[in-house]
């Protein structure tokens, strides 16, 4: 048994690889499949009224101009699964920037910020900064994951299970 | 802090997040662990990764400072009205290790998937989660009938510890993809319960 870090650059050093012929055994079609780099795929691009996406150049607009160059949500300590939702039925939407109106417009059911980030075609940094600003004003409550400190409890942990079995 | 806690306040109706990881090396069939589960299409989101990232607080200045877009797939499992499952599939690049990091904080667990084609793909992910003492369980990826390893063979040519259960999975099924996540979940609550009973 290593002890840790003993492999810290860990592929060349572990374990020696399984019998020969596996290297160099034809991957086939199948070793490319799966693989997608880079933005997100064409269907959730389309579907956002807001894209600053093009496919060739990427992102058109510089990604903190819509946060006025601010890179980090005001206190509001947001995690990309933290999920939030909006607080108010009404919302004045003239006193609104577009982002701030389209996140407002997402969450209206509980929505991490990693969906909002994908739907939105907006980088997570990003949203987080906005999400901010919603929170600041009242409009978005957020709950946060558990502290990464925090073990999960067990009833949680069968909560989670049970919901797999039912897939 | 605008979070709300479990017990009170008005957000008691939010649900809470969960994730899970799904991590392994490139093409070892992480996407399409997460697609073959997952409730929605996966989606992709991105982060960006800059110095300001790492603690300035305003790009002013830091125009010529290089940013790195990471690009993050995942799905989503909603368990009932309280929670909600998060699967997040690992950046592949070495490059991207402090993406881990951010990733893996309050995870309740991995997936590592191997890949038998190019076993030493999955030891990073395999070093990273014994370092940091994150459950995991290792997932073998059935790639077109090219493996013919047991799962016994592979625990000792990724030096596994005993403990960590090897399954063999075919990543675009979506009942083996189930039984994964079940051998997970119950591997997290067994290293729990001599901490509750201790």
């Amino acid at each position: 048994m290593r002890t840790p870090g003993e492999h810290r650059n860990g592929a060349a050093a572990r374990g020696a690889p399984l019998r020969g012929p596996a290297r160099s055994r034809d991957p086939g079609p199948a070793a490319a499949r799966t693989r997608r780099r880079g933005p997100a795929a064409p269907d959730a691009r389309t579907t956002g009224a807001t894209s600053h996406f093009d496919a060739a150049a990427g992102s058109l607009v510089r990604p903190y101009t819509m946060t006025g160059g601010r890179t980090r949500p005001a206190g509001s300590g947001l995690d990309m699964i933290s999920i939030v939702v909006t607080t108010r039925e009404r919302v004045d939407w003239t006193a609104l920037e577009p982002e701030h109106a389209a996140i407002l417009r997402l969450c209206r059911r509980p929505v991490s910020v990693a969906e909002l980030s994908a739907q939105l075609d907006i980088p997570m940094t990003v949203v987080k900064v906005l999400l901010g600003d919603l929170i600041a004003r009242g409009d978005v409550l957020a709950r946060a994951p558990l502290p990464p400190a925090e073990l999960p409890e067990l009833t949680l942990l069968q909560a989670v299970l049970d919901g797999i079995r039912r897939l | 802090m605008a979070s709300a806690d479990s017990d009170s306040g008005p957000g008691t109706d939010i649900p809470l997040a969960v994730k899970i990881l799904i991590a392994g090396g490139f093409g070892a069939g992480k996407t399409t662990m997460v697609g073959s589960v997952s409730e929605i299409t996966p989606l992709s989101t991105e982060e960006i990764m800059t110095e300001a990232s790492m603690g300035v607080d305003d790009l002013g200045g830091v125009e010529d400072k290089t940013t790195t877009t990471v690009a993050l797939d995942f799905g989503r499992i909603t368990i009932d009205e309280k929670v909600v499952l998060y699967l997040f599939g690992t950046p592949g690049q070495g490059r991207f290790w402090f993406m881990w990091d951010e990733l893996a904080a309050g995870a309740l667990g991995s997936v590592v998937i191997a890949d038998t084609r190019r076993l030493d793909s999955c030891f990073p992910a395999v070093d990273f989660f014994e370092h940091r003492d994150i459950p995991f369980v290792v997932a073998v990826n059935r790639f077109e009938g090219a493996c013919d390893y047991t799962p016994e063979e592979v625990r000792d040519a990724v030096d596994l510890g005993g403990d960590v259960p090897v399954l063999m999975t075919d990543a675009r099924d979506r009942d083996s993809g189930k039984r994964v996540l079940i051998a997970l979940v119950e591997h997290v609550m067994r290293r729990r319960s001599p901490a509750l009973s201790g």
